[in-house]
């Protein structure tokens, strides 16, 4: 599939996510300061804002991974403040973390199987590597073995197998080549075709704006504007002034 | 000196020297379960153990279960109270310093050991051997329980590493290891995973317990006396690893037993020496790395 030529995207469907003035805690440390914003079924949403703006929170929120929270997070009518880690996995959202987290105790194949089926339309192992070519012939290699790139797809190929429709991305390009970033950008492109709804928090503007429906302006823990792709487009001079650059 | 050193006392020492091991590499395996998912440094490790033994002497002489059954039943009763132990005492503490997790279970580890010293007493309590008698090998005389206890804490050991090295729960046990978080974001309920592992490996130490009721009195200090080993193991063989604690735990077990024969007065002391020589050369363990749990 061509980077410049995207699928063409599914209508957007009905709210499935729902922030609504969520703020967050690192132990004392206020991070986030009441955002709010929502997901439709089929979008891909970026947020964007610079460093320490509160994107990864936002997503370690919806996860659960920050606990001490308030506020409230919808997902398909069920509230997830208060719910562990693990239940929110559960109702089906996959998360794929900045840092990748592969597991180095691991090889290939087991951090890619790692996560149990939970639900219906999970991808098999057969099905997986054929997404991921690359990783078959790695598939005994020790996961923190690949290079940045593909231990990359190995991070969200990996959220792929539990059947979450959902899925949360933490910077994917972050620290890889622009072809490998190409390549990252058509498997998104990819999963959003096949009906994938997802939250991405992404730095390269430009990765941001050839993937995403809208984007969520965070600055300082807070929803500063909401944009789509074509405002976006129409108005850059607004977004590098939110951004710093 | 050497020539005074006859088959017999070689082989029978490496007999004791099997034995010693069995106990050693089947404690330290559960200590280093334990320290792989939890952090926690657990000192009530040998309390439990000596609680495995007392449990499986009370089954025996209060409600006449022999040891067979009380083979399985003690294990799991145990395990059940270090389930309880873990939600109660060692999950409030989880998100502080470890030192806290090794105070509180160094302060179980007194408490269990006073109560029981309170109930029964201070002098070891006999335990009659399941399997008696033995075979003659010509060079040394085998008894049948002691080759039961060596071949039973092999496959033990074998199975617990096979389990956490080669199975689905293994690496999740392995992964949770590494990132709690992200093993639980699959979807993973890693707060009972915990909490069941810790009952795990309190149910080893428990079986190690019952196993070893017939080799030794059973009394209150037995776990205390063999603790200091077991971290010794643990630290030799690299703090967390599985396959290091089995393997450091046999080595030294032969270890100690041979230093017997060449220099008695030093057999006790033999253990420490070689600890402090390990970390001076491989500070991390000599299996450090190797099939973590």
């Amino acid at each position: 599939m061509n980077f410049e030529k995207a699928l063409p995207a599914p209508a957007l469907g009905r709210t499935v996510l729902s922030v609504e003035n969520l703020s967050a805690w690192y132990a004392e440390s206020k991070a986030l300061h009441g955002m709010s914003f929502d997901v439709r079924e089929g979008e891909l949403l970026t947020l964007i804002g610079r460093n320490g703006a509160g994107k990864t929170t936002t997503l370690r929120s919806i996860m659960g991974i920050v606990r001490k929270r308030t506020g409230s997070i919808k997902f398909n009518g069920d509230e997830l403040i208060g719910r562990r880690v693990y239940e929110v996995a559960r109702k089906g959202i996959g998360y794929c973390p900045e840092e990748r987290a592969i597991f180095s105790s691991l090889s290939v194949k087991e951090n890619l199987t790692l996560p149990p089926i939970l639900q219906k339309g999970g991808m098999s192992d057969e099905e997986l590597f054929k997404t991921f070519p690359n990783l078959l012939s790695r598939a005994g290699s020790q996961g923190t073995k690949l290079s940045g790139g593909e231990q990359q797809m190995l991070a969200i190929a990996r959220i792929l197998r539990n059947g979450s429709r959902f899925l949360l991305l933490d910077e994917p390009s972050e620290g890889l080549a622009p072809v490998v970033v190409k390549e990252i950008a058509e498997i998104i492109l990819r999963l959003k075709a096949q009906g994938f709804t997802i939250i991405l928090v992404e730095q390269n503007l430009r990765f941001a704006r050839r993937v995403a429906d809208r984007h969520v302006i965070v600055e300082h823990g807070k929803v500063v504007d909401i944009l789509s792709t074509a405002e976006l487009e129409a108005d850059m001079d607004r977004v590098q002034t939110y951004l710093g650059v | 000196m050497f020539d005074m050193i006859s088959p017999q006392l070689v082989f029978g020492q490496l007999l004791i020297g099997l034995i010693n091991g069995s106990f050693y590499a089947m404690l330290s395996m559960g200590l280093a379960i334990i320290f792989g998912l939890m952090n926690v440094v657990n000192f009530a490790h040998g309390a439990q153990y000596m609680l495995g033994a007392f449990a499986a002497w009370v089954l025996l002489n209060y409600l006449g279960v022999p040891y067979w059954p009380a083979l399985f039943i003690v294990p799991v009763v145990v395990a059940l109270f270090g389930i309880l132990l873990e939600r109660l005492v060692l999950k409030p503490l989880q998100n502080l310093d470890h030192l806290y997790g090794l105070l509180a279970t160094y302060a179980v580890a007194l408490i269990v050991e006073g109560l029981v010293r309170q109930r029964y007493g201070s002098t070891g309590l006999p335990y009659g051997s399941p399997i008696p008698g033995g075979v003659n090998l010509g060079f040394m005389f085998l008894p049948y329980y002691r080759l039961w206890v060596v071949v039973f804490s092999i496959v033990t050991c074998l199975g617990t590493w096979l389990l956490i090295e080669h199975t689905k729960l293994g690496a999740y046990l392995r992964a949770a290891n590494e990132r709690p978080d992200i093993v639980e974001s699959f979807g993973i309920n890693v707060p009972r995973m915990v909490t069941l592992t810790y009952g795990l490996g309190v149910g080893l130490a428990a079986l190690s317990g019952v196993l070893a009721a017939p080799v030794y009195q059973v009394s209150p200090s037995m776990g205390s006396s063999i603790m200091i080993v077991i971290f010794a193991v643990v630290v030799i063989g690299g703090m967390g690893s599985i396959i290091g604690a089995i393997a450091t735990g046999y080595m030294l077990g032969i270890l100690e037993a041979m230093t017997k024969i060449i220099y008695p007065a030093g057999a006790s002391t033999v253990i420490f020496v070689f600890m402090i020589l390990a970390l001076i050369i491989r500070p991390n363990g000599l299996f450090a790395g190797a099939g973590k749990s």
